[in-house]
């Protein structure tokens, strides 16, 4: 039977009520920086960020970060046309990116607390810790997110309603980008060179 | 090797967390016998399949929200129950003995989380699910089982704060639990805990209810229902909507944050490590006075509706009270440091919030304004809904005037912590939130049953709630300035409180005896539904709901109207325009289990974190994103009502 989630007026509402989702995620990254803002001079008698990042490694996840943003525009556009295989290629390649940054992550933050730099060390790092990682929580679940979809586009074949969800999903991504640059100039940048 | 293996099992949970006192193992043997009785019933009667189908999976918001106002009610039981112990010990100073300070302070927590977060949330879900969609002429939400999703979750929260009538401790920290207090080093139990999670569960639900609606308002309206010809009420939901988009994320984060301190070690508020407890008192209060707005501006917008329809006449100063609706908005975000003057901020930070305080008062007074002058040359009925009303402007403008006395932060640092603040919030959520439930619940009850409410008893309880309502909380603002502070459990005989808390108690009963009024109006209306039955518009009304069926049909409206006026279904009226009946297919949402499963493992996540059971933590994460990806790769998710089918319907309910 002829489904009515194709519908676009459907579809126009899914993306308003992802967006305003994006929105208030936006809210809660908000809070963690405030909160990180404040408490990042409290290192109690612990080292500082500029003691403790490794900026050329940090560039190095950023790089991978933001061509998984690029990555996925192509997966975008390649599902428009109708390219299968060039969608699930870029998609792949995506996935990869993705949790490519997800390994450097954990080794930055392994490091950190096999040093003894661990969250519950100051309530800088435990700050730092809470941002980073919930930011990294959302790149994981995005990971989730693109598995089930390669899985969805390589066996149904490109339908309407994949391809919706795989234009929210570029938003989604694009959006932990913006967040991560957030991340990068703030607590890395700044922390790290102050 | 015993102690290890009940570990790695049960996590902290032994078997003395069972053993409590005769209070609160008899509430939570009240509570497990009722439960028990109801399961019992429902087997007796053969219920299990239609309680099932019709209502714990559906996705029927008109639904929905009556599943909302039942968890609401038992809370209000509840949080009553908690009340009449408290104001038992302060009457008694202590001398019946019945309450220790630990249990004391478990109920002040209690109340005070259980009437914000499971009473009046739940009242103004429960409204916006019943009212919102057949208002703006919609059949139902954007998102239907992100709904059921929300309402499921709500539903997780309400049991992690119940259970610890029955196992483990309930939080000493009051209700919104400020560190240090709250960290591990001064409450390593799992009352806490239990807080915690109860608020994150429910709060995650709000927020996504929040964005439902919002989406709904923006994107569902009736052709050429403009947004300044929105019904005040669905201004006031979308106002609502935006404070808890903007507010709830900074209660997930800090809540989260809090947890982090007390699961990880971390230090972002402790005493220690660099941690500063005053960045948690911003942060909750960021959102914590947003969350007052949230309350109380649907019940501006149900008083609204109500004024106008009782009084006969439009309402007075559409535009104005769209204004002052926005105006508070945004000002809200703008007030919170009014809560803790005397933390220390200074002077100017002082002074810049004592203002914004003063200035968010002046939108609401040009509300109560305009409902007057609703009723000034009007018709005035003074129904149920209108004594609520009344009921409603008289004690809020009280209670306003003593906020405004409150925002001078000079005259703060008297009244902070003390009775006078209790009284102040008591009379504005009360007054302000509960009334507008009490009238709404009133004005509307008739759409979703066809029958009225009983008039006489409802008169009834209205005095009983008003003079109760008074003699409890008069006594408290005096207390305040005679220097009693909230949450004393005993004080010293010589000062003379005790016949005002004794006065105050008195009002608690009236305010029961008020409730039992209630309870009784809601039960004899039901008896005698048929001397009270009334069609689809009992009291004259305005908009676009009382043109429909009562009780509504599952889709709402057969044919979708289109909007040209403001009181649309009064104007409609007056040109005696009325639609002719053209039948087509209507898709409607499936039902789906998948938001009570969803809240299952939501239930189980959360009780496993407070007991520290890992291999549980691990089933409830894993069981919500199994069942979440099930339900999204599923694609058959709504079913057709054909257009014979619509008409059939119809024919039956017109024959009846």
């Amino acid at each position: 039977m002829k489904q009515v989630t194709n519908d676009p007026v459907v579809q126009e509402k899914k993306t308003l009520g992802f967006w305003i989702y994006l929105m208030t995620d936006c809210v809660l990254f908000a809070g963690l920086f405030a909160t990180f803002a404040v408490l990042h001079t409290s290192t109690f008698g612990g080292p500082s960020g500029a003691k403790l990042f490794d900026l050329p490694f940090v560039l190095v996840e950023t790089m991978i970060l933001l061509t998984s943003s690029f990555t996925i525009g192509l997966a975008i556009l390649g599902g428009a046309r109708g390219f299968k295989k060039q969608t699930l290629v870029w998609l792949i390649v995506t996935f990869a990116l993705g949790a490519a940054f997800l390994t450097l992550e954990l080794t930055e933050f392994s490091h950190l607390v096999a040093d003894g730099n661990g969250w519950d060390r100051s309530a800088f790092l435990s700050s730092f810790f809470t941002l980073v990682g919930t930011h990294g929580l959302h790149i994981t679940i995005g990971l989730l997110w693109l598995l089930v979809m390669i899985v969805r586009l390589w066996k149904f074949n490109f339908r309407q309603t994949d391809l919706n969800r795989l234009a929210l999903f570029g938003l989604f991504w694009h959006f932990l980008d913006i967040v991560w640059i957030f991340i990068f100039s703030i607590v890395y940048l700044i922390g790290g060179l102050s | 090797m015993f102690n290890t293996l009940s570990q790695i099992i049960f996590g902290r949970l032994t078997p003395s967390d069972f053993v409590h006192d005769p209070i609160m193992a008899g509430a939570g043997y009240a509570m497990i016998g009722g439960l028990v009785l109801v399961v019992l019933a429902l087997t007796y009667f053969k219920k299990w399949k239609w309680l099932w189908r019709t209502w714990l999976t559906s996705l029927d918001p008109k639904k929905i929200g009556v599943m909302y106002l039942i968890v609401s009610v038992i809370m209000l039981l509840r949080g009553l129950a908690d009340v009449l112990l408290l104001r038992t010990q302060q009457a008694t100073n202590g001398s019946a003995g019945i309450l220790t300070s630990d249990h004391f302070q478990q109920i002040f927590s209690a109340h005070g989380t259980i009437m914000i977060f499971f009473v009046a949330m739940g009242v103004i879900f429960g409204i916006f699910n019943l009212i919102i969609p057949s208002q703006i002429g919609a059949r139902d939400v954007a998102f239907p089982l992100l709904n059921s999703i929300s309402f499921w979750l709500f539903a997780a929260g309400m049991i992690i704060i119940n259970a610890p009538l029955v196992v483990g401790e309930f939080s000493t920290a009051g209700w919104l639990a400020y560190p240090p207090l709250s960290e591990l080093q001064y409450s390593p139990g799992v009352g806490v805990d239990y807080w915690i999670w109860s608020l994150q569960i429910a709060g995650i639900g709000s927020l996504l209810s929040g964005i439902n609606f919002f989406v709904t308002i923006i994107k569902m309206r009736a052709p050429g229902m403009k947004l300044m010809m929105m019904p005040i009420f669905a201004w006031s939901v979308l106002c609502c909507t935006s404070l808890i988009m903007f507010a709830f994320p900074i209660l997930t984060a800090t809540l989260g944050m809090l947890s982090l301190d007390r699961l990880l070690g971390m230090h972002f508020f402790t005493s220690g490590g660099g941690g500063n407890p005053m960045l948690y008192v911003n942060l909750i209060w960021a959102w914590g006075h947003p969350e007052v707005y949230i309350l109380v501006l649907p019940a501006f917008g149900i008083f609204s509706e109500v004024v106008a329809t009782f009084s006969g006449k439009k309402l007075f100063g559409y535009t104005s009270m769209v204004v002052a609706l926005v105006a508070i908005t945004i000002l809200s975000f703008t007030v919170w440091l009014h809560h803790f003057f005397t933390m220390g901020a200074g002077a100017d930070v002082n002074t810049f919030f004592g203002i914004m305080t003063m200035v968010i008062a002046i939108p609401t007074g040009v509300k109560v304004f305009n409902w007057i002058f609703t009723m000034y040359r009007g018709r005035v009925r003074f129904t149920t809904p209108m004594l609520w009303f009344m009921g409603f402007i008289v004690t809020f403008t009280l209670g306003g005037v003593a906020g405004v006395l409150m925002s001078v932060p000079p005259a703060d640092f008297q009244f902070h912590n003390s009775l006078f603040l209790v009284a102040h919030f008591h009379t504005m959520i009360v007054g302000g939130v509960l009334f507008g439930a009490f009238a709404g619940f009133a004005y509307w009850f008739p759409k979703f049953t066809g029958f009225t409410l009983n008039e006489r008893l409802g008169r009834y309880a209205f005095w009983l709630w008003i003079v109760g309502f008074l003699l409890a909380f008069v006594p408290l603002y005096i207390l305040g300035f005679m220097g009693a502070t909230r949450r004393l459990d005993h004080y010293d005989p010589s000062l003379g409180w005790q016949g005002l808390f004794i006065v105050a108690g008195v009002g608690v009963l009236l305010i029961c005896a008020g409730v039992a009024m209630q309870v009784l109006q809601v039960i004899v209306s039901i008896v005698k539904r048929n001397q009270n039955r009334v069609g689809e518009d009992p009291w004259n009304g305005r908009t676009l709901e009382w043109s429909i069926a009562s009780p509504p049909q599952v889709y709402n409206y057969t044919v979708i109207p289109t909007v040209t006026y403001r009181d649309e279904f009064w104007e409609m009226k007056r040109r005696h325009h009325t639609i002719k009946p053209e039948y087509t297919d209507i898709w409607l949402p499936k039902n789906s289990a998948t938001g009570i499963i969803v809240g299952l493992f939501a239930l189980i996540f959360g009780v496993a974190v407070v007991w520290h059971v890992v291999w549980l933590v691990i089933v409830g994460v894993i069981g919500v994103i199994v069942t979440l990806i099930i339900r999204l790769t599923s694609d058959e998710t709504e079913e057709k009502l054909t257009a014979a089918e619509v008409a059939k319907r119809e024919l039956k309910r017109q024959t009846v």
